[in-house]
């Protein structure tokens, strides 16, 4: 994983509430075997019409979404299947991160793991956010603050393993595997076994 | 905490499985007991294996099935499953030389224990009480049901797991719901979770894990456990557990992986102690009353958004969310579902596919035809409830009211498989999501019991099941 300290961007937002990860990538495109290129199939059938074309409506095929590395969505962003496909669309697409009032477990771990940043705000600044599209901000991982051109500063909660991995680069399985001896010693010594 | 404080259920699974506690700086090393694979959400872990060189940890508790892209449409032989797209052929492919190089059991489309993959593990024994169980796949959270502490996971994780066995893991929160009553005839399982969601919210055990507890889930089978435990998902928790008693040993002894003979016993001596002390401290607690419960619907485009079946769609203003809901849905306030015509009606899936669901669904299609117009599936969820279904001649009642008997798999919950709803048709299914092009793109999918399901083929439009079950 890649590490990452500061994010600067203008944001892309995407205000509805309980966007689901079949919005963020529909099951059929889950029968790849491959992480990459799932960009292409982000909100396929929010950004694309049924006979294909791009749907102008839709908000990533407008020209100031372009280059936006900062996607900020309505509460609970990411519930639904546990599919880490929606966070490999996401970044292969260029986001590097998401912001909302709420983004569901699973969704917030597999972003974690391969270095999609998923930032919790608090309503005011989620409202600010939500009515101010496209302007540029701030996100700073080491302090976990998300700074806004108003001069306004939020801090987000970010547990700090998860801030370490994102700043160091972490990999989570290296980490585990450190552990090897007393995961033995574990299966040794339980009372029974599974 | 004291170590002779009262304990929650989910405390006494989760201490058992520490590796190394978390501290502030670092996550708990947590042991799993279960590994269940399938072909949608494994192939890039084991790709990572392969590039680092490591094995599977422990084989012996991981176990395979295909269940996603899997063909339902009824064969002589299994040799006739003909997987549809080449891409999802190549997975099926894929899982099949990844469990065979890495030494995993897998129950492939030639097994006769295949099916979904949260229907065969509890089928096999291998699901059983205190264990760790985790798969690549949110609704992980069905074998809660038997005092299990199960979670849905990414492809990463699955991969952490295959390598160590363990996952790094924060202790979550837990939220004990309280079902009491009874409840009334017509009303299941499905209901229960449904009214619930609606209640909390399908972000309202996010951060928790959920204890159902109360007379209502005690009189319940395992087949109804696994339904309320399936859908905790659906409600942001992350598992959902159920205290084992003794419907979970009947239903658990004899199987192929439960513990047999003296082992057995001990099991159960163990098994019994995982309950919630009294006074046990859960950070939330709602409850609410089976007794008062109806049928239940949904309306909009999330678990959520769900209604009693007689009333009428509520109205809430201008919020734009639930205003695209019922665009989508093509659904007005103010009127009950119940003028909606219907034009596939679903019964199946890892939460309404075992052999109650399929008979409380036969109960209601006995002697009745499904509307002109409408298509129903029955898709059992593995071969061996497939068999069992067909012995006691539920197959018959379905094919003679018009409906289609297939075989066992994921099928039209999430249209893998090529069994989808074409754009723009409404859909009355026993599955877990209505989300926006869930079942296909454009359709529009009611969840509902198999009862309301059943009743809403033979009428054609969604209907009450209740009046379905007066004669009977």
């Amino acid at each position: 994983m890649q590490a990452i300290r500061q994010l600067i961007s203008n944001t892309v937002v995407m205000p509805a509430t309980d966007i689901d990860t079949d919005q963020i990538i529909p099951a059929r495109f889950l029968t790849t075997t491959s992480r990459d290129g799932l960009g292409s199939r982000l909100f396929h059938d929010w950004r694309f019409k049924t006979d294909g074309k791009p749907n102008p409506d839709f908000i990533l095929n407008q020209p100031q979404a372009s280059g936006c590395e900062i996607l900020v969505a309505g509460r609970n962003f990411g519930c639904g299947s546990s599919r880490e496909h929606a966070p490999w669309a996401l970044l292969d697409f260029g986001l590097r991160a998401v912001i909302s009032t709420e983004i569901a477990d699973i969704f917030r771990s597999n972003s974690l793991k391969n270095g999609l940043l998923p930032i919790v705000v608090d309503e005011k600044t989620h409202a600010w956010l939500i009515g101010h599209p496209g302007v540029e901000i701030r996100i700073d991982v080491e302090q976990s603050t998300v700074s806004l051109p108003n001069g306004s500063s939020a801090i987000y909660p970010i547990d700090e393993f998860a801030r370490y991995c994102l700043l160091e680069g972490v990999d989570q399985l290296g980490f585990l595997r450190k552990h090897s001896d007393a995961i033995a010693q574990f299966e040794e010594t339980r009372p029974w076994k599974p | 905490m004291s170590i002779n404080a009262p304990k929650t259920l989910f405390e006494k699974v989760w201490s058992q499985h520490l590796v190394k506690d978390e501290t502030p700086q670092t996550p708990a090393i947590l042991y799993i007991d279960l590994h269940l694979i399938h072909e949608v959400t494994t192939p890039q872990a084991f790709t990572l294996l392969r590039e680092k060189k490591l094995p599977v940890r422990r084989p012996d508790l991981t176990l395979g099935t295909m269940d996603h892209s899997t063909p339902t449409t009824p064969v002589r032989s299994f040799k006739d499953l003909a997987v549809v797209g080449e891409s999802a052929a190549n997975q099926v492919v894929r899982m099949q030389e990844n469990c065979k190089d890495f030494g995993l059991q897998l129950y492939g489309f030639e097994s006769e224990n295949r099916g979904i993959v949260h229907v065969i593990g509890p089928e096999l024994g291998a699901t059983q009480p205190g264990k760790t169980i985790v798969c690549g796949d949110s609704h992980t959270s069905t074998h809660g049901a038997f005092g299990a502490l199960a979670f849905g996971i990414g492809t990463t994780e699955v991969g952490h797991v295959l390598a160590t066995q363990c996952l790094l893991q924060r202790k979550p929160k837990t939220l004990a719901i309280e079902v009491g009553g009874t409840l009334g005839r017509g009303v299941s399982a499905k209901d229960v979770i449904l009214a619930i969601i609606g209640q909390i919210g399908v972000d309202g055990g996010t951060g928790h894990v959920i204890e159902y507890r109360g007379a209502a889930i005690e009189a319940m089978g395992m087949d109804a456990r696994m339904t309320v435990c399936n859908m905790s998902i659906e409600a942001g928790a992350r598992a959902g557990m159920i205290a084992p008693d003794d419907t979970t040993f009947t239903y658990l002894k004899g199987r192929p992986r439960a513990p047999a003979g003296t082992e057995w016993n001990d099991a159960v001596v163990r098994w019994k102690a995982l309950r919630s002390d009294p006074g046990a401290a859960y950070d939330r607690t709602i409850s609410i009353d089976g007794t008062g419960l109806s049928p239940m619907v949904t309306f909009g485009t999330n678990p959520g958004m769900v209604i009693p079946v007689n009333d009428p769609v509520p109205d809430s203003g201008s919020d734009p969310s639930f205003r695209k809901a019922l665009n989508y849905m093509q659904i007005a306030p103010g009127k009950p579902l119940s003028q909606c015509p219907v034009d596939v009606v679903f019964v199946g899936s890892c939460t309404n596919s075992r052999i109650s669901d399929l008979q409380q669904a036969a109960d209601i299609m006995r002697g009745q035809k499904v509307a002109k117009g409408v298509r129903m599936l029955v898709v059992p969820g593995s071969q061996q409830i497939k068999k069992e279904a067909e012995a006691l001649g539920l197959d018959r009642i379905f094919v003679e009211s018009g409906a289609e008997w297939r075989e066992s798999g994921c099928s039209m919950c999430l249209g893998m498989n090529g069994d989808t709803v074409p754009s723009g048709q409404l859909s009355v299914s026993t599955s877990n999501r209505n989300f926006e092009g869930r079942q296909g793109i454009g359709a529009r999918t009611i969840l509902a019991s198999p009862m309301t399901a059943a009743a809403s083929a033979i009428a054609g439009k969604v209907t009450d099941p209740r009046p379905y079950l007066l004669d009977s």
